[in-house]
């Protein structure tokens, strides 16, 4: 809402020492968002109201150019070249004389054009910054003074708020709320334009019935006839609608603007002579369609409310008039109209058209009730004096019963809110500055007024109080002290898991959860894979990426090509996060009443109905891991380093990660592996498939992780108990074992392990530790030779020599029974 | 030397004649001074105190002495081994000073090079900062509290008193879940986890939540349609907006430092009631920047005040909803954009930087933040 403060200052009587930067500084302490305080007409001097007296059209250029004489007040008329045709002799005009300024720092010389010497220029309302643009000059009214300062003849020099209307506040989408508004916060007198005497209703106008009430409670039409449709609008009309952001489009529809944003009221004017037969308002019918005014064709919604005559629809009420009964250059006789319409209907029937317009913009943000009738009487008032029309006696005004809001506080229950004493004087005196009707002592009743019917609970009204008396004097109390039990072992796991993966190198990124089908493709899932099944947006932000991750891979392998291309091929990149996996036959949500709590069934119902959600963290990694140095050569990054990224994060768990070969996409076939916590699986990593590697264009074998966090929580280990400290020596058995070539070191340890278990030693092994993987002529084709250091310790006493070698035995003799390992050497 | 005994006889023991003694432990000596090197040395010990030297066959040859003569030749005899002992240590810690001195410095290495061998990780500011300021409200006994980033419209909108087609619901542009009557929205804000924390808390209820939101936003140099907002909120017994500026006060102070002076402007939010907008004093100029002649200040472009988010009274409609007794019970909630605290607390200059993964902006903070 744009709000010229000459406007405003019509209805707040503001003292003249207040600036335009004063008022906008109370109204935002007040709870209007104003956005800006625009200065216009100030940079505007040297235009002066003329007369053409004389027309000359020159020939033999592209365009029609006249060279006109002009009194300008002065002893001799003024020649000035002027491009546009839209007026005679005997016009009065704007003309901006050699030294005259125009919006923007535009000067004004005499200047030889097209022959003639031009000694000025005719204005038109675009160069005199009143409209976008102009098709012609302005031609001002017959009986403007000649040679007046045309600055302060058009009052050109304002100030303009810009105001962002919050949806609760919709009676400041108009100059009679914001001066209130004004009004109150510098408590000074209010004038309301609202105050207007509206004749006693003789009998019906223009015919008009509500047929559904739930849609419009106060339907009102007024009727002229004999309206001079060529008349141009007031100057200072033009001028205001300028000033708030509208075009002139003719005296007709600058009427029913103004007044829109005089008092709030949207109002319609319809061609009698295109009317047929009384109106009704009414929802649609099937197979109704309705052209409106933007020339689009519009199938109509059952839910829709219309104005109806005989015809059938005229307009979508209160959003958009249809183009058949739509005012013209030639309209004489017309009905306006003035409505109250619900809110939520037209709000509903906006976003269903995809329709914005002012008048919309306001019923949706409630309009007062009691204004349709006020209004339309104006209106017609207005075009009676501005455009010669005859009002027709009587008043259509069909009305159903309104719901009548009030509302009941204890006098101190805004104290209770703010924590601020304010005494119930003060309450009783904002809530009657709002408007509100008060009475009570100790406990109020208070009956809103007509334009707020926002204010509905107690809560509202203590608002009022609060913010005319000033959110700078609520004081702060200090916090009290709660008894919290900190972040939950899950909370405090996820931020460790971070710690340790940048610890070990890893830079955290954060992508969209955006994708695509063609990253399933490109991630090589099959055509069943159960990642395939991704929620979709029904208005996603580009159609190129509808779907909803279900893994977080494809945004961080773009992340890292991202890295490469600016120059860094040695990433090795993580990320946390939610992937979305809907449920297959997910039922439809409830939508319980908000008015109580919701049933523990309608809860679990709407639980039902969300995807699962789990926690997520991946790595990927390009390039070098290490990279050469002074120190000697560099390592690239491998399906090592991905599963150990994997091992990092188990680790921050207290799980010690089974790892298994799989085949599972988007790695390589043969350097994938599954990892398992304690049973379960929980993720995958390795190298990547050389096809994905290509289609997300990155450095061959670059490599990734993806595992369930969720899951891994799950697992976490719980309080550790101190292991106890033997201080007897260790003694070391070093065994090498050769196994065939596809058995996986992990089965050899674990056989190993269970030797020395069935030994009954397990409480002597300390660690076994792989140092070495031969394969070579001597181990034969095919085999590999396992090295390993086998460390014994007991808690009681020195181990001896005999004991140890007894236990590494037994541990061979399993592996070479579990995995066919021999012993090397022996 | 003690006097000469009657019935000592030199003769029997050459080895133990006292000039003989004194002629082993000069050699000792001499040669001690002579020897040059740590190794030399190591053979001068051997020659002259280990186990076959003069000194040490003259000590075995006591034993054979008469008792009245083994305590005169032990005296003479171990006297001279310590002084040979004690020169060897001496000359031993002169060489070994001598070799430090030389060889060490031999050894020299040039200590300015890196071993930049395990490139250094870091987390993303947006996640450090999240943590960071939750941490404020969690030092203060509030629980982190958490929820679906797909969310049922009724968490999201219905319960938090947006009534259907209100036009609340277009101030927050929202992703709807194919198709549109779903139920199912990207969630728009934090708050649908306030819905779920009355719903399964004991009262009183002090949380803070930290998560990823979601509207349709196209990425430009302030917006991204995915951004992370941090929101508290507190229901108690007797709970005012006293105790929501002490919460927000408290909250500056644990991010920004102390004396910050806060402000609030009325403003609309459909889950509280009333409602404000808070703004905090710059904290690198603290104001001074939008005084008559005071130095441009980058940070609140010399305002002097910085916004930093909504605020308000929850909604007694919003606690009916979530089953709180709005007779018994007040609270307020606070929420603000984590993105936009990291863009005016550290000089974030574009949206784009948060959300590309380039690691030069990622390192550039670390572990914490």
């Amino acid at each position: 809402m744009r709000v010229p403060v000459s406007w405003l200052r019509e209805y707040a009587e503001l003292p003249a020492e207040v600036t335009a930067r004063d008022i906008a500084q109370k109204l935002i302490a007040a709870g209007l968002e104003v956005e800006s305080v625009e200065t216009v007409g100030h940079d505007v001097s040297g235009v002066i109201t003329g007369q053409v007296l004389e027309i000359e059209e020159l020939t033999g250029f592209k365009k029609p150019i006249r060279f006109c004489q002009v009194d300008v007040g002065e002893a001799e008329p003024r020649g000035i070249v002027c491009g546009a045709t839209n007026f005679t002799v005997g016009d009065r005009v704007p003309v901006s004389l050699p030294g005259a300024v125009l919006p923007g720092g535009f000067k004004i010389a005499a200047r030889k054009t097209y022959g003639r010497v031009s000694d000025g220029m005719i204005c038109s309302e675009a160069e005199l910054g009143l409209a976008e643009s102009s098709p012609g000059i302005l031609v001002l009214a017959a009986d403007t003074p000649l040679g007046a300062d045309f600055v302060e003849l058009a009052g050109l020099r304002d100030e303009v708020l810009d105001i962002a209307i919050t949806p609760d506040r919709g009676y400041t989408a108009s100059i009679r709320g914001v001066a209130r508004e004004a009004a109150t916060a510098f408590g000074v007198p209010f004038r309301d334009p609202a105050d207007a005497e509206v004749p006693a209703e003789t009998g019906e106008s223009y015919p008009a019935s509500i047929a559904d009430p739930t849609a419009c409670d106060r339907f009102v039409l007024r009727e002229v006839r004999g309206f001079a449709p060529d008349t141009p609008s007031p100057l200072w009309m033009r001028v205001r609608l300028a000033r708030a952001g509208m075009r002139s489009v003719s005296l007709a529809v600058d009427v029913t603007n103004y007044l829109m944003l005089e008092l709030g009221q949207p109002l319609h004017a319809f061609d009698r002579a295109k009317l047929t037969g009384p109106i009704v308002v009414r929802r649609s019918e099937p197979g109704e369609r309705l052209e409106t005014l933007d020339h689009v064709v519009r199938d109509l919604h059952p839910d829709d409310v219309l104005i109806t005559d005989g015809s059938g629809p005229l307009s979508l009420a209160g959003t958009m008039g249809g183009l058949n009964t739509e005012i013209d250059e030639k309209s004489t006789d017309m009905v306006i109209e003035g409505a109250h319409f619900s809110a939520s209907d037209l709000a509903r029937q906006g976003r269903r058209h995809k329709l914005k317009s002012e008048a919309l913009y306001r019923f949706e943000r409630g309009v007062d009730r009691d204004l349709p009738l006020v209004a339309t009487h104006r209106a017609v008032r207005m075009l009676a004096e501005l455009g010669g029309a005859e009002i027709l006696p009587g008043v259509t005004h069909a009305e159903a019963p309104a719901e009548n809001v009030t509302i009941t506080i204890p006098a101190d229950h805004p104290d209770r809110v703010a924590g601020v004493t304010y005494g119930r004087d003060t309450v009783v005196e904002r809530l009657r500055d709002v408007g509100c009707e008060v009475t009570g002592e100790d406990v109020l009743t208070v009956k809103p007024p007509s334009w707020r019917p926002d204010l509905r609970d107690p809560n509202d009204l203590a608002e009022e109080v609060i913010r005319l008396e000033g959110y700078e004097n609520i004081p702060a109390r200090a916090p009290r002290s709660v008894a919290g039990r900190g972040l939950t072992p899950a909370q405090r796991l996820r931020r460790r898991v971070g710690r340790a993966l940048a610890a070990a190198g890893y830079n955290e990124v954060i992508n969209y959860p955006f994708v695509s089908a063609a990253d399933w493709d490109a991630l090589q899932l099959p055509a069943d894979d159960a990642r395939r099944r991704a929620l979709r947006l029904a208005n996603p932000l580009t159609e190129e990426e509808p779907l909803l991750r279900t893994t977080l891979l494809p945004a961080m392998l773009r992340t890292l090509h991202r890295n490469l291309g600016r120059g860094f091929p040695d990433v090795a990149l993580f990320e946390t996060g939610l992937v979305y996996r809907p449920r297959p036959d997910a039922p439809t949500p409830p939508r319980p009443p908000v008015d109580r709590a919701p049933t523990a069934e309608e809860l679990a119902a709407i639980e039902a109905a969300l995807p699962d959600q789990p926690l997520r963290v991946a790595v990927v990694l390009g390039g070098s891991r290490e990279p050469a140095g002074w120190w000697g050569e560099g390592r690239p990054a491998t399906w090592a380093d991905a599963i150990e990224a994997a091992r990092i994060v188990a680790a921050e768990a207290g799980v010690e990660l089974e790892v298994k070969a799989d085949r599972h996409a988007p790695w390589h076939p043969g350097r994938c592996a599954a990892l398992f916590a304690d049973g379960t699986l929980i993720g995958h990593a390795g190298e990547l498939h050389p096809r994905v590697t290509k289609a997300f264009d990155l450095p061959a074998r670059a490599c990734a992780m993806e595992l369930e966090l969720s899951r891994l929580e799950s697992k976490a280990a719980g309080t550790v108990l101190a292991p106890h400290i033997a201080t007897y020596p260790v003694a070391t058995q070093d065994i090498a074992l050769t196994v065939a070539g596809g058995v996986p070191a992990a089965e050899v340890e674990a056989a190993l392990r269970a030797g020395v278990e069935a030994h009954g030693a397990t409480g002597l092994l300390e660690s076994i530790r792989l140092f070495d993987v031969y394969t070579g002529d001597q181990v034969g084709e095919g085999n590999k030779s396992l090295a390993y250091t086998l460390r014994f310790r007991a808690p009681d006493r020195t181990l001896t020599a005999e004991e140890t070698t007894a236990v590494r035995d037994a541990a061979v003799a399993a592996a070479a029974e579990r995995v066919g390992a021999v012993l090397r050497g022996a | 030397m003690s006097a000469p005994n009657k019935s000592y006889d030199p003769v029997e023991v050459t080895a133990l004649h006292p000039d003989e003694v004194a002629r082993a432990r000069d050699e000792a000596l001499a040669a001690i001074s002579a020897a040059a090197s740590l190794d030399e040395l190591k053979q001068v010990r051997l020659a002259h105190a280990g186990d076959r030297s003069p000194l040490a066959l003259a000590n075995r040859e006591i034993g054979a002495l008469p008792p009245h003569a083994k305590a005169e030749a032990g005296k003479r005899v171990g006297t001279a081994r310590r002084e040979v002992s004690e020169a060897l240590k001496t000359r031993q810690a002169e060489l070994e000073e001598e070799r430090d001195q030389r060889v060490l410095v031999e050894e020299a290495v040039d200590v300015t090079l890196r071993l930049d061998r395990r490139p250094r990780g870091a987390r993303h500011p947006v996640t450090t900062i999240a943590e960071r300021m939750a941490d404020v409200f969690v030092s203060m006994g509030f629980e982190l509290a958490e929820g679906p980033e797909v969310e049922a419209e009724w968490f999201n909108f219905d319960a938090l008193n947006f009534p259907p087609a209100h036009p609340a619901r277009e101030m927050q542009d929202t992703f709807f879940v194919e198709s549109e009557d779903s139920g199912l929205v990207l969630r728009t804000h934090t708050s649908p986890v306030q819905i779920r924390a009355l719903l399964t808390r004991e009262l009183p209820v002090y949380v803070v939540c930290t998560g990823r939101t979601f509207r349709t936003d196209e990425l430009d140099a302030t917006h991204s349609p995915v951004f992370h907002q941090m929101e508290g909120l507190v229901v108690d017994e007797g709970i005012t907006m006293a105790d929501l500026r002490g919460a927000i006060g408290a909250f500056v102070t644990g991010m920004f430092g102390a004396g910050l002076k806060t402000r609030f402007r009325p403003y609309y939010f459909p889950f509280t009631e009333p409602s404000a907008e808070v703004d905090m004093q710059c904290f690198v100029c603290r104001g001074a920047s939008a005084e008559p002649g005071g130095e441009p200040c980058r940070t609140c472009r010399s305002e002097g005040w910085i916004e930093l988010g909504g605020c308000g009274m929850v909604n007694p409609r919003v606690l009916v909803a979530a089953g709180v007794d709005p007779e018994r019970y007040s609270g307020w909630a606070f929420g603000l954009g984590v993105e936009r605290t990291l863009m005016f607390r550290h000089g974030v200059e574009d949206m784009h930087d948060m959300f590309e993964g380039d690691v030069r902006f990622t390192q550039a903070f670390g572990m914490e933040i």
